[in-house]
């Protein structure tokens, strides 16, 4: 077959090296042309400084300074590997969970610095709740599964209130209403992936994480769940991962690009407003990536 | 139209294929024969032993106490003992064990000490069970001065069977998969009140299952009680656990190695009741597993 | 390379797109010819194969229409799309012009010349060379030269200016040429829109590169 004539998206004045290479050496060959670290003007409720994080000896993520605004959501992307995960567990210690990780940098949540020494994870995780990848409910029936991060956490008021404004917030009460003592687990991908918004909902946190929380769902229960959390978005601030570009690009207010080097150490390549980021990104990196030139 | 090749498609196996596919039965049936020769053996030992003691076999022999004659020697006060030896070595063992693994798997810091202690204990659950019973009488029954009591006999099989029940239940514990885990602790959760929610009650299957595999094994349990007295002449009912005692297998032991003949029709006989009792357990397990499996 | 297919696509409507542009151009060159040269079959074709011109317009849109759809671009490859959509129009309506001149040409072949053709022939050279000049700024993402292409519309509009005062001065001398000279005039004022059509496309080509559209060249007249 013959050679590809690119040319006519290639200027020769213009400085881009061909993006054949760009797969080996993903190492900044340059400073980026405009500062990537932007801090959006709005009130911001998480504020990240120099975020660096260790599994062991092997860094995984290097200084990212960033802050979450209020009431928006904000996307993180980047190919798989590059600590967009690690980034988000770190939002709300569930990192601390695993044996010999290490941590560097401020995490502010409303000024105080999450990872101080006085502070508890437990609070933190009562004001930021998360949703994982694959549905998790617990094998217990709905109303419990709603009601389990209420009680725990102390909530004398009346349960079955909570439970059914949880179970609205999470657009499920209709569906599941008639027997709120059935099995989480019978029922299906999307509804489940809803119980467990519903439930972390009904611990009234600040923060939802999301880390990539359609990725095991159908297109359908996916768009659901996009829908849900613009919905949401209103009264709470939600970070969400994904690894789908059009989701992001449906779905988020801000996005940030995150990209391992050579080390493995995923460092914040570009971060602004989605229309900005996805129309008119200014690092090359990010273009490639989001273009799908590359991983 | 369904679309024919000229020359025929053979799928027929043949050839290469047809040769592996006549191994893998082979194989198969070779299986089948390994397992039937350890039926085989069961059926036969159970039917020389009901052949041998079904004649024995009457309500009169299970409410008779032992004697000098055969045929009145009776099982009552061994099944009395047995009882009262299962009874509290469960109340003993049980907490000590599911604790003991609780902390293994949710609490203890994972450092070297620990895995000291977890080869400690696989090591234990192979040790003989008459070194239990050499223990036993040392420290419960000579030490402490409990004698040859129930109370001593509870205590030593609770040794004996902790080790394996630990392990057991360390498995149970170890199978709850972490995303039920991380779904507690994201909703402000402490450790404990995960473990005491959501963990046990998931892994409450395979404990009982390990622990009523681990009361089966001491059912049977002959040369650790031997060890610590229990091989003695008891014509009275038990009513307090520092009596006393023997269970049934000593008691098989006992007829078993009486001159006279007819003693082994009660030795069978006896030998019947125990199996039944035993096969009975372990049914038990099995149903218990099998139906929180389908859950 | 990942999305080769998309990237090859992406080539082939930008290919289209100045494969219309080169249409346009000979559009733009055979009318003003067919004018000078009072040469009405050469006019009548100009006239017929604004058909063709159509017909590409609109296959280039539907295959735009087709990777958006089917592809999802992104950042510059979505902006090359948008520019392309945009463009074809601005080539198309160019298109329109140099038919409108042809079909004057055809009316005035038949009059004697009101004057030799000197200053409509230039504006033609220049609006062209405007066009090339855009098309090859696109194919190289050179913004610097669209701008520089986009000032060459004050010469062009200059050009206008001296052409309708000239035939102005006709026909206030002789009305009697009063029809010729309104003809002319429509003759220029369409090489002036065709010019800054061009302009449209150089601030489509800006966009393309720097992210943002903004006028160019704000008209002094």
């Amino acid at each position: 077959m013959a050679e590809l004539d690119t040319s006519i998206l290639r200027p020769p004045t213009m400085e881009r090296p061909d993006v054949r290479d760009a797969g080996a050496a993903l190492a900044p060959s340059r400073e980026p042309a405009v500062d990537a670290i932007l801090r959006p003007s709005e009130p911001a409720l998480f504020s990240l400084t120099d975020l660096s994080f260790w599994y062991g000896h092997k860094q995984v993520l290097a200084n990212i300074s960033m802050s979450f605004p209020m009431n928006k959501v904000t996307a993180l992307i980047g190919p798989s590997g590059c600590g967009k995960s690690t980034l988000l567990r770190c939002l709300n210690r569930m990192n601390d969970l695993i044996r010999g990780v290490r941590v560097a940098g401020r995490v502010e949540y409303r000024g105080q610095d999450i990872y101080a020494r006085d502070i508890d994870p437990v609070e933190v995780r009562r004001r930021i709740g998360m949703v994982f990848q694959k549905p998790n409910p617990f094998p217990k029936s709905i109303y419990e599964n709603a009601a389990f991060g209420a009680r725990v956490n102390g909530y004398r008021g009346n349960m079955d209130e909570l439970v059914e404004r949880s179970l609205r917030q999470a657009a499920l009460w209709d569906e599941v209403k008639d027997d709120l003592k059935q099995i989480g687990l019978a029922l299906s991908g999307g509804q489940q992936q809803r119980l467990c918004i519903a439930r972390a909902l009904a611990v009234q946190p600040d923060v939802i994480l999301m880390d990539e929380p359609c990725s095991a769902l159908d297109p359908i229960a996916t768009l659901k769940i996009e829908d849900l959390i613009r919905e949401l978005v209103n009264e709470f601030t939600i970070i969400i991962v994904t690894h789908n570009m059009q989701q992001a690009a449906r779905v988020s207010d801000y996005t940030a690009f995150v990209l391992a080097d050579e080390a493995g150490a995923g460092h914040l390549i570009e971060y602004g407003t989605t229309h900005d980021l996805f129309t008119t990104p200014k690092d090359r990196r990010t273009e490639e990536y989001i273009t799908g030139r590359f991983g | 139209m369904a679309i024919a090749d000229s020359q025929a498609t053979v799928l027929r196996a043949s050839g290469a294929v047809a040769r592996r596919q006549a191994v893998s039965r082979a194989a198969g049936w070779v299986l089948l024969a390994a397992s039937l020769i350890g039926v085989a053996i069961l059926i036969f030992l159970a039917y020389d032993t009901v052949r041998e003691g079904a004649s024995r076999l009457s309500w009169r022999f299970v409410t008779n106490y032992p004697s000098r004659f055969a045929d009145q020697a009776g099982l009552r006060s061994s099944i009395l003992g047995s009882a009262w030896v299962m009874g509290l070595t469960v109340v003993v063992a049980f907490p000590v064990a599911i604790g003991t693994a609780i902390w293994i798997e949710e609490f203890a810091p994972k450092n070297a000490l620990l895995t000291v202690i977890k080869l400690n204990l696989a090591n234990l659950a192979g040790v003989p069970s008459i070194i239990y019973g050499i223990l036993g009488l040392a420290i419960f029954a000579r030490y402490f001065g409990l004698g040859p009591s129930i109370m001593t006999g509870a205590l030593t099989l609770s040794l004996m069977i902790i080790p394996m029940t630990v392990i057991a239940a360390e498995e149970a514990i170890r199978q709850v998969p972490q995303s039920i885990r991380d779904g507690s602790l994201a909703l402000g959760a402490s450790h404990w009140q995960t473990v005491r929610h959501h963990v046990l009650p998931a892994a409450l299957p395979g404990i009982m299952t390990g622990v009523i595999l681990a009361v089966a094994r001491a059912a049977g349990e002959t040369a650790a009680l031997i060890m610590v007295g229990a091989f003695t002449f008891i014509a009275f009912d038990n009513t307090s656990p520092f009596e006393d005692f023997t269970t049934v297998p000593v008691q098989i032991y006992n007829w078993t190695i009486r001159p006279q003949a007819d003693f082994r029709h009660n030795a069978a006989a006896a030998i019947i009741v125990l199996m039944v009792a035993v096969l009975s357990l372990n049914l038990l397990a099995a149903v218990i597993r099998e139906r929180f499996r389908r859950d | 390379m990942t999305r080769t297919a998309f990237e090859q696509q992406l080539v082939e409507i930008q290919e289209e797109m100045l494969l219309l542009g080169t249409m346009v151009d000979s559009a733009i060159e055979r009318s003003i010819t067919a004018l000078k040269e009072r040469d009405v079959d050469l006019a009548r074709h100009v006239i017929a194969d604004d058909a063709r011109v159509n017909r590409k317009r609109y296959e280039i849109e539907e295959r735009c229409l087709e990777l958006i759809a089917r592809q999802q671009p992104l950042a510059g490859d979505l902006r090359a799309i948008v520019s392309v959509l945009y463009i074809i129009v601005d080539l198309e309506r160019m298109a329109d012009h140099a038919e409108g001149i042809a079909k004057i040409a055809v009316m005035l072949a038949d009059e004697p010349p009101l004057k030799p053709y000197i200053d409509i022939p230039r504006m033609a050279e220049v609006a062209r060379h405007m066009l090339t000049s855009s098309l090859e700024a696109f194919k190289d993402r050179d913004p610097a030269r669209a701008r520089a292409v986009c000032n060459l519309d004050d010469e062009v509009d200059a050009l206008y200016d001296q052409v309708y005062r000239e035939l102005l001065t006709y026909m206030v001398n002789d009305p009697k040429t009063i029809e010729r000279a309104t003809h002319l005039t429509w003759v220029a004022h369409n090489l002036e829109r065709i010019a800054d059509r061009v302009t449209n496309v150089c601030e489509r080509v800006v966009y393309l590169v720097e992210g943002k559209i903004s006028e160019l060249n704000v008209s002094t007249y």
